[in-house]
C-alpha cells in the first residue's frame, strides 16, 4: 500500500516538475523563419545566338579542330553489325516459341499487373513486380555502365551529359513557335481551371507520333464542355504547329514531351 | 518480409514515370479568326422550292450555308473561307471529306450539310468536322415547316459556334429597337423587330405616337417600352405573338427607363414626381409596386443581376450621375464608378461578370464594360453620340446605336444600330431598312 502510494507521488511530483518547466516554454513566441522563396532553375545553353568577334572566332575555331582531333584520335573503331542472312525457320524454333507461350499461360501464380486505364505512355514504364529480380540485375549493370561511362568522360562531356531537359533559349524556340499555333477559344470561364496537359511522342524530325491529352475523364465531366473545347484547341495547336521546332540532336532527351497549355493568364489579363 | 521490403523499394525507385517527360508550359496563344469551310449544304434530288413572300428560293443549299457564313463573320471568331477554293463537291464532302484537300486551303473546321424540302416540311441536317484530327465533331439533323429556312440556318450556326468556342452561341435571336423616319426635328418612330442578322423586318407600332427604350422579357413573348398615355410617358407591355399591349401601373406621374427582371415576373423602372425620379419595381402578376430607392436625387436606368439579387442603377446623388449597386430590396447601396465623366445606362451582362455602361466625357461617348464593384474598367468604343447597350444572350456582344453630327437645319443626321464585342476589335454596323435606335437582344429563340 505504502508502495503504491509512494510511486504514486513520486510520478505525481514528476508530472507536475514537469509541467512548470514547459510552460515558460509555451508562452514564449515562436521563433520567426524567413519566408521560403522557391527558387526556379533555369538551364541556359553553351552557345547563345549572338555573333562572335570576329577574332574570337578565329580562336574559338581553333579550339574547337584541336579539340576535334583529340577526340578523333581517342574515338574508338565503329562497329559494323553483321547482319544475319534471312534464313528459314527450322521446326525447333517454332517448339521454343509455343514452349514460351505455354508457359505464359499455365503459371496461375503469376501476379497479373494492375488494372487501371493507363496511358500509352506508362504502359511500358509500369512497374512489374514480377520482374524484381531481373530489375535487380538490370540496376547493377546499368550502375556498373554508369560508373564506366563516367570514368571514360572528359570534363566537357560531363557538362552536356546531365542536361536531361531542354535549355532555355530550346524552349523558348518552342514556346513561339507554339504560341503561334494556338487559337484561343474565346468563350472559356476564366475563373475555372483553364489548364489542358498534353504528352506527346515525338520523331527524330518533330513531327508527332501519338499525342495523348491527360485529365481525359475531364472533358466528359458534366459542366466541363468548355474544358474539351480548351484541349482540342491545344491539340490542334499542335497538329499546326509540327514539325516541332526541337534541337536537330538529342533525341533521346526530347522524344517524350509533355505540354502544359494554360489559358487562365491569358484570359485574366 | 524480405522481398516485401524490397518490392517497397524497387516501387519507390522506378515507379515513376511521368518523371521521363519534359515540360513545357503554353501560357500565351492567338485570338486569330478560326478558319472554317462552310461547304454549300447538299439538296437531295427530287426537292421542292420555297415560295417566300412571293420570291422561289431556288438553291436552298446554299442559302443556309451563306446565312451560317455572314454570321461567322460578323462574330470576328471565325474566317470563313472562300467557296472557290474549295474542291470538293457538297454531296460527297457531307459523306466522308477528304481531309486532304481541306487541309490544303487551311481549313481548320469544315461544316457540310445536306437538305431535303417535301410539300410541307424542310429537313436539315449538318456535321461538322475537324479537318487536322480527321473526325466529326457534331451532327445534327432539324426537321421543321420550309419558311423557317433562315431560322434552321441559325440554329446551325449557334450549334456550331457551341462546339467551337465553348460558350453558347447568339445567332438564334431577333432584336428589337425603334425604327426612325423623318428629318431630324419631326422623327416618327415606330416599334421594330428583326432577326439579329437583320433579316425579317416587322413593325409592331403604327408610328403616330412616340415610342423609347423596348427591353425584351427573357421569355421572349412580351416587350416592355415607354410611349405617351394622355400626353405623359408610360411605361407599356406589349405581347409581340397577339399584338396586345398595356400601360403599366397606375402611376399619376410619368413612368420611364423600363426593364425586366431576370425571371420575367417583374417589371423595375422609375417614376417620377415632382422633378424627383426613384425606382420602383410592378410584380405582373400580382401588380404589386415597391419602391426600392427613395432620394431626392435622379435615380434611373436600373438593371437587375442575372441571379436577381442585385440592381444596378445610375443616380446623381453625388453631384454627378454615376453608376450605383444595391441589393434587390434598395439596402447596401455602393457606388462603383469613380472616374472622370458622367456614367450611365447601366446594363448587367446575362454572364453576371460584367456590366456594360454608356461614359461620356469631353463631349466624347463611350461605350464600356466593368466587373460589378467597378473594377477593371475597359472602354469598347468612342464617338460623338453613341449610347444605350444592350448584351447578346452570350454576354459576348453589345449592340447599341449611334447617331452622326448634323448642321443646324439637321442635315447629315442619321441614327443607327451598331454591335462590338467585348475584344473592342469587332465592330460592326446592322443594316436595317430605316435609321435605328434603342435595340434591344431577345435571349436565344430555341433552347
Amino acid at each position: 500500500m505504502t508502495r503504491s502510494i509512494f510511486l504514486s507521488l513520486v510520478f505525481h511530483t514528476a508530472m507536475i516538475v514537469l509541467t512548470a518547466l514547459s510552460l515558460p516554454l509555451m508562452m514564449k513566441t515562436p521563433i520567426d523563419l524567413p519566408p521560403i522563396i522557391s527558387v526556379e532553375l533555369i538551364e541556359i545553353s553553351d552557345i547563345t545566338n549572338i555573333p562572335f568577334a570576329p577574332k574570337a572566332r578565329k580562336t574559338l575555331e581553333k579550339i574547337k579542330k584541336e579539340e576535334e582531333r583529340v577526340v578523333s584520335e581517342q574515338a574508338p573503331p565503329a562497329k559494323i553489325k553483321k547482319e544475319k542472312p534471312d534464313r528459314i525457320p527450322l521446326p525447333e524454333d517454332f517448339n521454343k516459341e509455343k514452349k514460351k507461350l505455354v508457359k505464359k499461360k499455365q503459371n496461375p501464380e503469376e501476379i497479373k499487373e494492375q488494372v487501371r486505364q493507363v496511358s500509352e505512355f506508362e504502359k511500358k514504364e509500369l512497374f512489374n513486380p514480377n520482374q524484381i529480380a531481373a530489375l535487380i540485375d538490370k540496376s547493377k549493370k546499368e550502375s556498373a555502365d554508369t560508373l564506366k561511362k563516367n570514368q571514360k568522360l572528359t570534363q566537357s562531356n560531363v557538362k552536356t551529359s546531365f542536361v536531361s531537359g531542354l535549355t532555355l533559349s530550346e524552349e523558348d524556340a518552342l514556346k513561339a513557335q507554339i504560341f503561334g499555333c494556338w487559337s484561343l477559344p474565346l468563350g472559356l470561364p476564366y475563373q475555372e481551371n483553364l489548364l489542358v496537359r498534353i504528352k506527346l511522342r515525338l520523331q527524330p524530325d518533330g513531327t508527332i507520333l501519338k499525342s495523348e491529352i491527360l485529365d481525359h475523364a475531364r472533358m466528359n465531366k458534366p459542366g466541363q464542355g468548355f474544358y474539351r473545347v480548351l484541349a482540342e484547341s491545344a491539340l490542334r495547336a499542335v497538329r499546326i504547329c509540327q514539325p516541332l521546332r526541337v534541337p536537330p540532336a538529342g533525341y533521346d532527351r526530347w522524344k517524350d514531351l509533355q505540354l502544359n497549355f494554360n489559358a487562365n493568364e491569358m484570359l485574366k489579363g | 518480409m524480405k522481398k516485401l521490403l524490397l518490392f517497397i523499394f524497387y516501387f519507390f525507385l522506378f515507379a515513376n514515370p511521368t518523371s521521363a517527360f519534359i515540360e513545357v508550359d503554353i501560357t500565351r496563344g492567338n485570338l486569330d479568326p478560326l478558319p472554317i469551310a462552310i461547304s454549300p449544304f447538299y439538296v437531295e434530288p427530287g426537292s421542292k422550292d420555297i415560295k417566300q413572300g412571293g420570291k422561289i428560293i431556288q438553291n436552298i443549299g446554299e442559302e443556309i450555308s451563306k446565312i451560317i457564313e455572314v454570321n461567322f463573320k460578323r462574330s470576328g471568331l471565325f474566317n470563313p473561307l472562300n467557296k472557290d477554293a474549295f474542291v470538293q463537291n457538297p454531296d460527297i464532302a457531307h459523306a466522308k471529306p477528304r481531309f486532304e484537300d481541306w487541309k490544303l486551303i487551311k481549313a481548320q473546321a469544315l461544316v457540310t450539310g445536306k437538305v431535303t424540302v417535301s410539300e410541307d416540311k424542310i429537313r436539315t441536317e449538318f456535321r461538322l468536322w475537324d479537318v487536322l484530327a480527321a473526325k466529326e465533331m457534331i451532327a445534327l439533323a432539324f426537321s421543321t415547316t420550309p419558311n423557317n429556312w433562315r431560322r434552321v440556318a441559325h440554329i446551325i450556326s449557334d450549334k456550331v459556334y457551341q462546339r467551337l468556342t465553348g460558350e453558347e452561341g447568339y445567332f438564334d435571336t431577333r432584336i428589337i429597337y425603334v425604327s426612325e423616319t423623318g428629318k431630324k426635328t419631326q422623327r416618327y418612330k415606330k416599334l421594330a423587330i428583326m432577326d439579329q442578322d437583320g433579316a425579317n423586318v416587322k413593325y409592331l407600332t403604327l408610328g403616330n405616337e412616340l415610342v423609347l427604350t423596348p427591353r425584351f422579357s427573357p421569355k421572349n413573348q412580351l416587350v416592355t417600352y415607354l410611349s405617351y398615355f394622355r400626353n405623359l410617358p408610360r411605361v407599356y407591355l406589349l405581347d409581340i405573338e397577339t399584338g396586345v399591349q398595356e400601360v403599366v401601373g397606375d402611376f399619376s406621374g410619368m413612368t420611364f427607363a423600363p426593364r425586366f427582371s431576370p425571371d420575367g415576373k417583374k417589371i423595375i423602372m422609375s417614376f417620377a414626381q415632382d422633378g424627383n425620379s426613384d425606382i420602383y419595381t410592378m410584380d405582373l402578376t400580382t401588380r404589386a409596386v415597391e419602391r426600392i430607392t427613395d432620394h431626392s436625387a435622379i435615380d434611373t436606368s436600373p438593371s437587375y443581376s442575372p441571379d436577381g439579387k442585385y440592381i444596378c442603377f445610375n443616380s446623381d446623388r453625388s453631384g454627378l450621375q454615376q453608376i450605383y449597386v444595391m441589393r434587390s430590396d434598395g439596402s447596401n447601396m455602393k457606388r462603383i464608378t469613380f472616374g472622370k465623366g458622367l456614367y450611365g445606362t447601366p446594363v448587367w451582362s446575362p454572364r453576371g461578370d460584367l456590366i456594360a455602361f454608356t461614359k461620356v466625357y469631353n463631349n466624347r461617348f463611350y461605350i464600356g464594360v466593368m466587373r460589378p464593384d467597378g473594377s477593371g474598367e475597359r472602354l469598347l468604343t468612342e464617338n460623338f453620340y453613341q449610347e444605350a447597350p444592350s448584351w447578346s444572350p452570350n454576354g459576348r456582344v453589345l449592340i447599341f446605336y449611334r447617331e452622326t453630327k448634323s448642321d443646324s437645319q439637321g442635315k447629315g443626321f442619321s441614327a443607327k444600330l451598331w454591335s462590338i464585342d467585348l475584344t473592342g476589335y469587332n465592330e460592326r454596323m446592322i443594316e436595317t431598312e430605316t435609321d435605328g435606335s434603342d435595340p434591344s437582344w431577345s435571349s436565344l429563340l430555341s433552347k
